[in-house]
């Protein structure tokens, strides 16, 4: 029988200590630990609870937010703050999972779930090197409908499943983590490494070392920001596609303007060239689509996911439309 | 600390693996929460904490001490059914019934999020105080809920006739 030791941190530091020197793993909510873990993905020799920690929702003294990382999902989507000064956050959250999923999900769990790509749960039947570093990838010539399109690697196509984490990348979120070292922060943007030749490294996070906040800055233009994600139904499932947006227009122009798609890499991918493409120029029909494509110039489609281009484009071109219309959403 | 079960004090398991679900079903022998999928896709095992519903198979039971679960037993007062038990046979709101008690458990939680005016995927104003509980919305917020026989028309007529004041 495999052994499990649990505890519960009381606080940031208790938290830390009591995960060194094991093969430890903080647990929040469990909504994907706790599966991982039943399907032999994850093997932890112990469980470190940091669900009691921080977990309140505060404005900062700029005018942001501070969220603890044990905030549920679900009191990060309906706070009103959240609602009224970055509404895509909101819209973002509750696309994802389901109600029962995001009342026992965690902020600090939801930025470090793991992949929900099929091969990398089939610990029998499957190859995967994200799981088994250097086996090989079962999904680069398999069913690849769902993989990546932006940022994959020959090791790996597998996508970033959040949605929140979409819409903390175009939000210019910061990521606070503390070690046995110390504390510092990492921009939302660059907590998630793209998979390269070692896609079992998914963060820039150091053995041991905890999110215990995630902060927003303040913004001008999140109060006019949307987040809409296409998937095979209407509800409860992950993202074929998903755009982050807020643009601020001076009359005609995009004066500003801060977009992330989900569903087509390895991680919430923040539209850094087509934001460049916008800023300044008109809002118009023909500058979205230019934008998308100086986006997507880079897409490497599978045989099973080239739909996921076009919808892409479509997708994001739709989505500045509607918020340049000004409609709600 | 114990957990609190449908009011009764049980100690927490000893093993940290198991899980919530499986603890009320096996180790309380409590079988209205029904395993489906076992990893979070169907919504079978939904259970109250604390009055929010959540999926008690990717829940561990030992993070749990302290709260109180509420099952679908619990719901039931003194032999009488929870109104929403009565509509959902009123309406014939299952077939096989196996997703029935997390249909139940799911759609009481939801009243109380939609009471507190926690936004959904199809809220046009987010900044709404009041969301009024739409056919629309009430899918939505039951979207975590699967039912294989297609009983959807009367699950939703059923909680709509305790939670929206209509027959929808």
């Amino acid at each position: 029988m495999i052994e499990l030791a649990y505890t519960r941190a009381t606080d940031a530091s208790d938290a830390i200590r009591r995960a060194e020197g094991e093969n430890a793993k903080y647990l929040g909510g469990g909504t994907n630990l706790v599966d991982l873990m039943r399907e032999t993905v994850e093997v932890p020799s112990a469980l470190v609870d940091v669900t009691r920690l921080w977990d309140e929702i505060q404005e900062t003294d700029d005018g942001g937010l501070m969220i603890g990382a044990a905030a549920r999902n679900t009191a990060v989507a309906e706070h009103p703050a959240v609602r009224a000064h970055y509404p895509m956050l909101t819209r973002a959250i509750v696309a994802g999972a389901s109600a029962q999923i995001r009342n026992m999900a965690t902020v600090g769990g939801n930025l470090l779930q793991r992949t929900r790509c099929t091969y990398f749960y089939d610990t029998d039947g499957s190859r995967c090197n994200k799981r088994s570093p250097g086996e090989g990838c079962d999904a680069i010539e398999g069913f690849n409908r769902s993989h990546a399109i932006l940022g994959a690697s020959p090791a790996c196509v597998a996508t970033h499943p959040s949605d929140m984490c979409v819409a903390l990348a175009a939000l210019d979120a910061v990521v606070h983590l503390r070690s046995a070292s110390g504390e510092r922060t990492v921009a939302l943007c660059d907590l998630h490494t793209l998979p390269g030749d070692r896609p079992d490294v998914e963060t820039v996070l150091a053995p041991g070392e905890l999110i215990t906040a995630v902060q927003l800055p303040p913004s001008n233009l999140a109060a006019r920001s949307t987040y809409r994600k296409v998937r095979d139904r209407a509800s409860y499932a992950f993202a074929l596609v998903s755009v982050a947006a807020a643009i601020e227009l001076n009359g005609g122009a995009i004066a500003d303007v801060r977009l992330a798609l989900g569903g087509v890499a390895p991680k919430p991918w923040r539209a850094w060239r087509a934001e460049e493409a916008l800023r300044g120029g008109p809002a118009t029909e023909a500058s979205f689509l230019e934008a998308a494509d100086a986006e997507l110039a880079d897409a490497r489609p599978l045989a099973g996911n080239a739909f996921k281009v076009d919808l892409a484009r479509r997708t994001l071109v739709a989505v500045l439309q509607q918020l340049t219309e000004g409609a709600r959403r | 600390m114990p957990i609190i079960i449908n009011g009764r004090e049980v100690p927490v398991p000893a093993d940290a693996r198991v899980s919530l679900l499986d603890f009320v079903r096996e180790h309380l022998e409590l079988y209205g929460t029904k395993k489906g999928c076992n990893q979070g896709a169907c919504g079978a095992c939904t259970v109250l904490v604390d009055g929010e519903r959540i999926l008690s198979c990717l829940a561990l039971a030992v993070q749990y001490d302290g709260r109180e679960v509420t099952t679908v037993e619990g719901l039931a007062s003194d032999g009488a059914l929870h109104p929403l038990q009565q509509a959902f046979i009123d309406h014939d709101g299952f077939q096989c019934g196996y997703c029935t008690p997390g249909q139940i458990c799911s759609a009481v939680g939801m009243a109380e999020e939609v009471a507190r005016g926690v936004p959904s995927h199809v809220t046009d104003d987010l900044g709404a105080g009041e969301i009024p509980l739409s056919q629309d919305e009430l899918r939505e917020r039951m979207s975590g809920n699967l039912c294989r026989c297609g009983a959807y028309n009367g699950i939703v007529d059923a909680i709509a006739e305790v939670f929206a004041g209509s027959g929808a």
